[in-house]
């Protein structure tokens, strides 16, 4: 008996990134940031549906390429063009 | 407090990256800014939506806070009892419920209206992507008219139901309407709503690429318009006085219909129909203002 309540599966989703997958595979244009251009304004960081922004080190936006669907909503609301969607 | 972008990124918010959302999504978007104004003392409850497919591909969640998923009909009476288990414990937690537009117009609205009426100490959250989006794109009560669905493939022709007046009318205190074109306009509503004791109702403009058939880069865009074109007037509705939160100049309505695929078949006297009902919509809601309490 005790081996069929080991079975027991419990449905409960443990959080965790990447609960879909690796989504950067969905990805067809990848966003490069341009750090001459950026003024580190923060609106992709804002705008950004997949919480894939992030200031990196260097104090400029960081796209985290393995989760980063490719949706562009980020280039689209760059402000100064910092943002460019190039084939994946 | 004084909200900022920086505020809003010193935050931890529950929403994790590599979610089944579609590219472009506008309710993790949505969820992303409101979660990090709620903070981690919350609990959620989602009913069949596409929010409950966006957090739940078992084994993981793309949610890390509490999350309830729940039958259709069932999320505000689920919310009315986590709050009531809470405060029989003594915990102060915000239990907020995160639906569809088909689970709060439609589906959900009977719990809703019993929710509001018992004054339960939730915040109910309606996600607005104008149909039902994760079946497949048909026609829901919020669907707006002439918009193209499956189940509406001339056009709808009825109006959409005016959600935010319907709550209001059960005399809750505080009513608001939010779209994520305006995300600090969102953080402060629900800023504010997690301060009010009682039943509160946001309910957040939320664009679907795949079901509004757009480019995908384009739901920050069509969030102002919408806001800008008067398509979706943001306002809030405190202790039944009405606030126009936003009034920006107005844009021509065709800015906003013609980037969407939904609206296509429109002809230019239909715009003009539809511009009509809109700006006859802003009037009332400037009337509304005016008078001390609406509700």
């Amino acid at each position: 008996m005790s081996s069929v309540e080991g079975d027991i599966i419990i449905p409960v989703s443990k959080p965790s990134p990447g609960s879909a997958g690796d989504t950067g595979l969905w990805r067809v244009f990848k966003p490069v940031v341009h750090e001459d251009r950026c003024i580190k304004c923060w609106l992709c960081w804002l705008y950004c549906p997949e919480e894939v922004i992030s200031e990196g080190e260097n104090g400029f936006p960081e796209i985290n390429y393995s989760y980063c669907k490719g949706c562009g909503v980020c280039a689209d609301v760059c402000p100064k063009d910092a943002i460019e969607m190039v084939p994946d | 407090m004084p909200l900022t972008i920086y505020d809003l990124m010193k935050e931890k918010g529950s929403y994790l990256p590599g979610s089944a959302a579609c590219p472009g999504c506008g309710a993790t978007l949505a969820f992303r800014i409101a979660s990090r104004v709620l903070g981690p003392n919350t609990v959620y409850v989602v009913p069949a939506s596409c929010f409950s497919v966006i957090q739940s591909p078992f084994p993981k969640s793309a949610v890390g806070a509490p999350l309830y998923n729940i039958a259709f009909p069932a999320a505000a009476a689920t919310a009315s009892g986590v709050w009531r288990a809470f405060k029989t414990l003594n915990k102060e937690v915000n239990v907020v419920v995160w639906a569809g537009d088909g689970g709060t117009v439609d589906i959900g609205l009977q719990a809703l209206s019993g929710a509001a009426e018992r004054g339960e100490n939730i915040i109910y959250v309606c996600y607005d992507n104008e149909a039902y989006m994760n079946t497949g794109i048909q026609r829901s009560g919020a669907t707006p008219p002439y918009a193209l669905t499956k189940t509406t493939p001339t056009g709808k022709r009825e109006p959409s139901k005016d959600m935010p007046l319907i709550v209001a009318a059960h005399r809750v205190p505080y009513v608001a309407t939010a779209s994520v074109g305006y995300p600090f306009d969102l953080a402060k509503k629900f800023e504010k709503a997690k301060r009010i004791k009682g039943f509160k109702y946001i309910h957040i403009f939320s664009p679907c690429p795949p079901g509004w058939d757009y480019p995908v880069e384009k739901t920050a865009e069509i969030g102002k318009l919408a806001v800008d074109t008067y398509f979706w007037p943001l306002y809030e509705i405190e202790n039944g006085k009405l606030k126009i939160t936003l009034k920006p100049r107005r844009k021509p309505l065709k800015e906003f219909i013609r980037l969407q695929g939904r609206f296509r078949k429109m002809s230019d006297e239909e715009i003009a129909e539809l511009e009509k009902m809109v700006v006859e919509r802003w009037k009332f809601l400037e009337h509304l203002e005016k008078s001390e309490r609406i509700f």
